[in-house]
């Protein structure tokens, strides 16, 4: 591991020069800050029964599906691309160090980005005092972030080591998160899941529920099952990135 | 590192890569010692790439065996990463970074300390002629100094063994000419293999030349060594006007090894033998004896009085055309179905 450090920093550099970090961090900001606006707007109408943190965090899915895409899609479609996979393979360096550092730098930028929206609930502060702050949903929802952040953003590694084209890495990880968040609570619900031989995977697919994982997390319920569930599959996921960057060059 | 200082520089036995189906590289077996620099000829597709590759540790070899330095590729190749300085064929470069930057990412990747890196990316940037570029970005460098960072960036952590894919591939003659110097200023520190298409450029820098077609190694030897098993031993130019048939008996009387060849590229035959319009044509004389014809020739051309001599030649064959008569005569070989 001794040159994790040397490539996380080289590629964080290189996400802080690209343009694409930028493009992401506006987009997100943008579309973030349109979303807290208008539900200070809701506050404003009439009172509502969960604090803004709880509401503001379950919008979290849709930054995720542009944004994760955006920010791994080139780390290994680009390198592969262009090229440069092959001068930094044949370094005394493991695709597994590249693997980590890869997705430690998306993971920290991603961590970044959200870190910023802090700044939102800090202007509420000032503005509304501590009426509309409640800290516990507050710190269950960045904690939220930052626990399904892993297993978000690894499955964006994995896309973009699959492909040596950045659009369909892109799409493939955006396929991948939709399928993950928004397709298995779509699956909870159909009628197929209910029969008797389905069981085991009724029971899978509902400890497999985004959402309900951020509702627990904003009520500040950490429950180590969850997790165990998104660090494991952080783990297998970028153990899956290592062998396709790996299975790539047995096809020469 | 087990690197033993007695063991060569390289060991390849019985190499094989395919894929897909696919015989790429083809039991190639050859050997390179300490210091030298070896030159890798082969029309495209003859699997010069993919050999490197495999010597670099890269890739996997399907089967056979690569030692570098005595280290076993296949089952060391963190170790062999290491003492390799590695530059791929049309040197990929990330776009946006700075050359000195760059350099330094990758000394630091190569283990190089950070004490001594900053010092030795000055040195290298000298040697490579690269003072001037250091603060420009990558993206923006013309091909000339993209493939001297490429360079720079092989020789930057000093290893034992260097291997270039074409080096000067895209380079104007000014540029090649300080390729070469650089290539030639790491003789007998570093063992150097290239690769490349432009063939006077192997036969100035190169020791040794390994010529490879469709997957197998045809010929290798020293460029002299090679001209005498492809072409004969020595070549003369003559330009004469006269019957061609009187030149050749009266050449058989010298020597009955001597063949009359037209020159290239102006066909074969008796009526095309590139005549000028005063009646002089020229031909090539190839002998196999090993001492010099060439006073025995003339005078006996001039004392002939049906033939008028103009000038004559010693010619010397470039690399090139061994280079055509080794892979051809590989294709005359192998055109026999290919060995799966």
């Amino acid at each position: 591991m001794r040159h994790y450090f040397t490539i996380l920093n080289h590629e964080t550099r290189m996400l802080l020069v690209n343009p694409g970090t930028y493009i992401a961090a506006v987009l997100f900001l943008a579309v973030m800050g349109f979303f807290f606006t208008g539900m200070l707007e809701g506050y404003g109408g009439a009172g509502q029964e969960q604090s803004p943190a709880t509401i503001f965090f379950r919008f979290f899915f849709i930054p995720v599906f542009f944004m994760v895409p955006l920010l791994t899609m080139k780390c290994f479609a680009e390198e592969r691309r262009l090229g440069t996979l092959e001068t930094l393979l044949t370094t005394p360096v493991t695709t597994t160090e590249v693997v980590l550092a890869k997705f430690g730098s998306a993971y920290i930028l991603y961590l970044a980005l959200w870190a910023s929206t802090g700044g939102f609930f800090y202007v509420l502060y000032r503005f509304a005092g501590d009426r509309f702050i409640d800290p516990g949903p507050l710190v269950g929802g960045y904690l939220f972030i930052a626990i399904s952040g892993l297993l978000f953003v690894a499955i964006g590694v994995f896309a973009s080591s699959l492909s040596r084209n950045v659009a369909v890495a892109a799409i493939l990880s955006f396929t991948l998160l939709f399928g993950l968040i928004v397709g298995l609570n779509f699956l909870e619900t159909m009628a197929v899941i209910d029969l008797e031989f389905m069981r085991p995977v009724k029971a899978a697919v509902g400890y497999a529920q985004v959402f309900e994982h951020l509702d627990d997390f904003s009520r500040g319920v950490v429950d180590t099952r969850q997790v165990i569930f998104y660090l494991s599959g952080t783990i297998l996921t970028l153990i899956f990135s290592i062998l396709g960057v790996e299975a790539k060059l047995l096809q020469g | 590192m087990t690197d033993s200082p007695s063991a060569p520089a390289f060991e390849v036995s019985e190499l094989v890569k395919s894929y897909r189906g696919i015989t790429a590289v083809n039991k190639i077996s050859f050997s390179v010692a300490r210091g030298e620099i070896i030159g890798f000829l082969g029309p495209n597709g003859a699997g010069k790439s993919t050999t490197m590759r495999i010597l670099t540790g890269y890739i996997p070899a399907t089967s056979g065996t690569v030692r570098v330095c005595g280290i076993p590729v296949a089952t060391r190749a963190e170790e062999v990463k290491r003492i390799v300085g590695y530059m791929p064929e049309n040197n990929p470069l990330p776009e946006d970074m700075r050359v000195s930057e760059y350099l330094y990412y990758r000394g630091r990747l190569k283990e190089i300390p950070r004490s001594r890196l900053g010092p030795r990316l000055d040195e290298v940037l000298e040697r490579c002629d690269l003072t001037r570029v250091r603060h420009r970005i990558l993206g923006q460098l013309s091909k000339g100094n993209r493939q001297r960072v490429g360079i720079a960036e092989a020789i930057l952590a000093e290893p034992p063994v260097i291997i270039m894919d074409e080096p000067t591939i895209g380079l104007d003659p000014h540029q090649i000419l300080i390729v070469r110097d650089l290539i030639a200023s790491l003789r007998g520190r570093m063992t150097v293999i290239i690769s490349s298409h432009i063939l006077p450029e192997i036969e100035m820098t190169c020791d040794r030349v390994l010529i490879i077609n469709r997957g197998q190694l045809v010929a290798q030897g020293t460029p002299s060594e090679l001209r005498r098993e492809f072409l004969g031993r020595t070549r003369y130019l003559v330009e004469y006007a006269g019957d061609s048939a009187l030149l050749a008996g009266s050449l058989r009387l010298i020597d009955p090894t001597l063949q009359i060849e037209s020159p290239p590229g102006e066909g074969t035959g008796e009526a095309s033998r590139a005549e000028s319009p005063d009646g002089f044509r020229k031909v090539f004389l190839t002998t196999r004896q090993e001492s010099d014809q060439g006073e025995s020739i003339i005078r006996i051309l001039a004392a002939q009085p049906g033939i008028r001599l103009r000038s004559f030649t010693h010619s010397h064959a470039s690399l090139e055309d061994v280079f055509l008569a080794a892979t051809k005569r590989s294709w005359d070989i192998v055109d026999s179905p290919l060995p799966r």
